[in-house]
């Protein structure tokens, strides 16, 4: 079982980029679980065709100590599993904590164990790494490898180099390391070469370029994925290939993060040379 | 009486004070020792009164044992717990509400079987982990309606433990919320643990919060021509109950304590007092100060532990009232009490006089308390403070010159401007300096330094190392200190005395106090049981160890 987490900016298209290729991914027969890592609860929506989740920490809340696996875990597309954290309303709360309770009790009701037969295990974790429960998925092996979804915005890089930093603390801990980069295409210039250039950099690879197109909206509006949706479109095919590319990727190292100087210099040089 | 050993007088220390200095520090790494250096002085005074600079609350160095509390104790524990009618609500898992329940033996006593005493009860909102994660407003608005149906009490006060700062619930909205609901004053105080580096954080956060919400709602005032506010006088072991006997029988009228032996109405009303008498500046002085700035109340420092201290104190009072009538009635109470005082101490004073005791605790009761062992005969060779600043050391003559850091920036210190209806001056700044120059001086504080004899210890924050280094090189005769030392002295085979909660025992304040406390020592003192224990491995050594660095 490989153990995946999907981290980026917040709104760069990390649940989007990730159900999309776990849709990819089941569709080559391999048996896959998405944790969704992120209180509103809107992970695996394009996998379920909608939001009818009930989330971790809702059960756990309503049903106390009975919890079963079958309460908190739901089937989507090609027979994936989704399962979603939750976690409090904005502004109250710990949303931290609250992931941190709720890997802990989807291990402890077996989620994970052999006799499940899972192939790959995705989380999909909330924006950057805030505090140490949105590091739940890194800390102790319980992902193994970490993809970072980035566009050629500086924001994203800042962001990306950010997470990083996070790696290489847990990685000299347990055995957590980076898989690579996938650019988001937000169409910036030079956009492809800045993220070859910082992923590098970061002693990384840029798995993979998916570039912009606005079936992804249509798909989303239709509350699937465009695999579901459209599976002859081309950016489908996107989807596929980079499922195939991390299915066959074993290039998996501990990041070395960028100075901000440095990577102020690496804006410059590509994002005004296009 | 006359004092053994009168401030100044070197009590020549062997081995001498700086040489353990150096060996207290030689246990420590570099950068440790050159922190702890200035927490540790030789106490030396001046012609004029000025002591050497001591460090004070700072940052306790991480990795020692420090008998420092959590800014939440300082203002729940200590401050405010005493009240009886207020139903205080710890808002946070049950240990902090269970384990600061009571644990200070603070007393009180109601006026009849119709008065409201929450003092025996724990109140706590139980946190759990769905709290902690959805966020505990909702099961702390549910506790405030349910203590307020079940209890009626006359206010709800409402706590904040260290993870209630960590996932931001706003009690403060609660507290305004409820207070409309149900018609009771409703008060959140932001305590929680890790804020600022000790309990005197707390204690300042709860002196904040009272004069704010509470002090100044009553304006009715009881009969009385001398009266004056009790502040930092905690009701331990009954010693405010001992004052108030002897405030009743000079004639003096107390309109609030803060906050032993005390109810809310007292608070309410405390701005009606002509004089504000303060035990425990450490805690309490924030109160007196904005009392000052707001209503005019000047106050006076005072110390009620030792005989000689109280009937000092009482006096002082009767100055600051320049009435003749109040002043014999504080001589003949002082005559009527000495009397039994004299009597024990010809009797116990052969078997203490010249023994040594060292004091680390509190803010104040290290100071007070060396007064006690003076008055039989005893030398403190060694003092310090637990939580107090350099004011309480050094004497508030240092004030101006105390730096405030990021840690002390970080608690509030309110503006209070003169109340526009309500403020009148209790006395003319003539008079004032006028009693000043008779020696009577409000608003002041000497500090512990000053009254201490040159070349015994001073140290602040002592750690369990420390401790225990001294009691190897000195042997003392009694270490008075909290229940975190407590065993820890006892397993060396010496005596100790708590002071935060008296070991089951006191009143130890006032003239019966100073006889309690005679007695006790005497019985602790002269006892040999502790030297007759050997620890196990004082005739069987088995485990041998250097430190890292060595």
């Amino acid at each position: 079982m490989r153990k995946i987490a999907i981290y980026g900016k917040g709104g760069i298209g990390k649940s989007t980029t990730t159900q999309n290729t776990v849709a990819g991914l089941a569709e080559m027969g391999r048996k896959v679980m998405v944790v969704g890592c992120d209180p509103k609860a809107d992970s695996t929506r394009l996998l379920l065709g909608g939001l009818a989740q009930k989330s971790v920490l809702d059960t756990l809340r309503e049903e106390g100590e009975e919890v079963d696996l079958e309460d908190i875990r739901r089937l989507g597309f090609g027979a994936t599993l989704c399962v979603e954290s939750g976690g409090p309303e904005p502004g109250v709360g710990c949303a931290g904590r609250g992931i941190i309770t709720s890997i802990n009790l989807l291990e402890q009701l077996g989620a994970f164990s052999p006799s499940e037969n899972l192939d790959y295990v995705f989380y999909d974790v909330l924006g950057d790494v805030v505090c140490g429960g949105f590091a739940m998925p890194i800390r102790e092996g319980k992902a193994q490898e970490i993809y970072i979804v980035v566009s050629g915005e500086m924001m994203a890089m800042y962001a990306a180099n950010n997470i990083c930093k996070g790696i290489v603390k847990f990685a000299e801990a347990g055995g957590v390391r980076l898989g690579g980069l996938i650019c988001n295409s937000r169409k910036v210039d030079n956009e492809r070469e800045m993220i070859q250039a910082l992923a590098a950099r970061l002693g990384t690879q840029m798995i993979h370029f998916l570039p912009r197109d606005n079936i992804v909206q249509r798909a989303e509006i239709n509350r699937k994925t465009v695999i579901d949706f459209d599976p002859a479109h081309p950016q489908a095919e996107e989807y596929r290939l980079l499922a195939r590319k991390i299915e066959a990727n074993d290039m998996l190292v501990i990041p070395k993060p960028l100075k901000t100087d440095d990577l102020e210099r690496l804006l410059l040089e590509y994002g005004l040379s296009g | 009486m006359s004092e053994v050993l009168e401030a100044g007088s070197p009590p020549a220390l062997t081995p001498p004070p700086e040489e353990v200095k150096r060996e207290l520090l030689a246990g420590y790494p570099t950068k440790v020792a050159r922190k702890r250096a200035h927490h540790i002085v030789v106490n030396a005074v001046d012609p004029e009164g000025t002591v050497p600079e001591i460090a004070a609350n700072v940052r306790t160095i991480p990795g020692i044992i420090t008998q420092r509390g959590c800014t939440y104790a300082g203002c729940k524990g200590v401050v405010l717990g005493p009240t009886r009618d207020i139903v205080h609500l710890t808002h946070g898992p049950i240990g902090c509400g269970f384990y600061s329940w009571l644990t200070r033996r603070n007393q009180t006593r109601p006026k009849g079987p119709e008065d409201l005493n929450f003092l025996t009860y724990c109140f706590s909102t139980d946190m759990q982990e769905e709290q902690i994660i959805f966020g505990g407003e909702k099961k702390l608005r549910q506790a405030i309606q349910e203590a307020y149906e079940l209890f009626q009490p006359r206010a709800i006060t409402i706590f904040a433990t260290c993870p209630v700062g960590l996932i931001g619930d706003d009690i403060h909205a609660v507290a305004r919320e409820m207070k409309e609901k149900l018609g009771i004053n409703v008060i959140a105080f932001s305590c929680e643990g890790y804020k600022g580096v000790s309990q005197s954080a707390g204690h300042h956060i709860a002196n904040n919060g009272l004069f704010m919400h509470v002090v100044g709602l009553d304006d009715s005032t009881e009969a009385g021509k001398f009266r004056v506010n009790l502040l930092g006088e905690y009701n331990i072991g009954g010693d405010a109950f001992e004052i108030e006997r002897l405030f009743e029988e000079c004639g003096l009228t107390l309109v609030a304590t803060f906050s032993g032996n005390s109810t809310y109405e007292q608070f309410a009303r405390a701005h009606t007092a002509d004089l504000n008498l303060v035990m425990c500046h450490r805690s309490i002085n924030y109160m007196a100060d904005m009392m000052e700035a707001r209503f005019g109340i000047p106050w006076l420092k005072v110390n009620f532990l030792g005989a000689e201290a109280t009937a000092k104190s009482l006096r002082k009072i009767a100055a600051y009232f320049e009435d003749p009538e109040l002043a014999a009635r504080v001589e003949e109470v002082i005559v009527r009490e000495m009397p039994a005082v004299a009597a024990l101490l010809e009797e116990v004073r052969g078997r203490l006089a010249g023994k040594k005791a060292m004091l680390f605790v509190g803010g104040s009761r290290a100071h007070h308390y060396q007064e006690l062992f003076r008055e039989i005969g005893m030398e403190t060779i060694a003092a310090g403070y637990e939580f107090a600043h350099r004011d309480d050391y050094e004497g508030r003559r240092v004030l101006p010159r105390i730096k405030v850091d990021a840690d002390s920036r970080n608690i509030e210190e309110l503006q209070v401007e003169p109340d526009p209806r309500r403020y009148s001056p209790r006395i003319t700044p003539e008079d004032q300096a006028r009693l000043a120059m008779a020696g009577l001086v409000l608003q002041d504080y000497e500090g512990m330094m000053p009254t201490m004899a040159c070349g015994t210890l001073v140290v602040d924050d002592i750690s369990h190392y420390e401790t225990e280094k001294l009691i190897e090189l000195y042997r003392p005769d009694i270490i008075c200190a909290g229940i975190k030392e407590k065993y820890v002295i006892q397993k060396s085979g010496v005596p100790m005395k708590q002071l935060h909660n008296y070991d089951y025992s006191g009143p130890y304040a006032g003239f019966q106090g100073a006889i309690n406390f005679y007695r006790e020592i005497d019985r602790m003192v002269n006892s040999k049981v502790w030297r007759y224990l050997k620890a196990p491995w004082q005739e069987h050594p088995e485990l041998t160890a250097t430190y890292v660095w060595e």
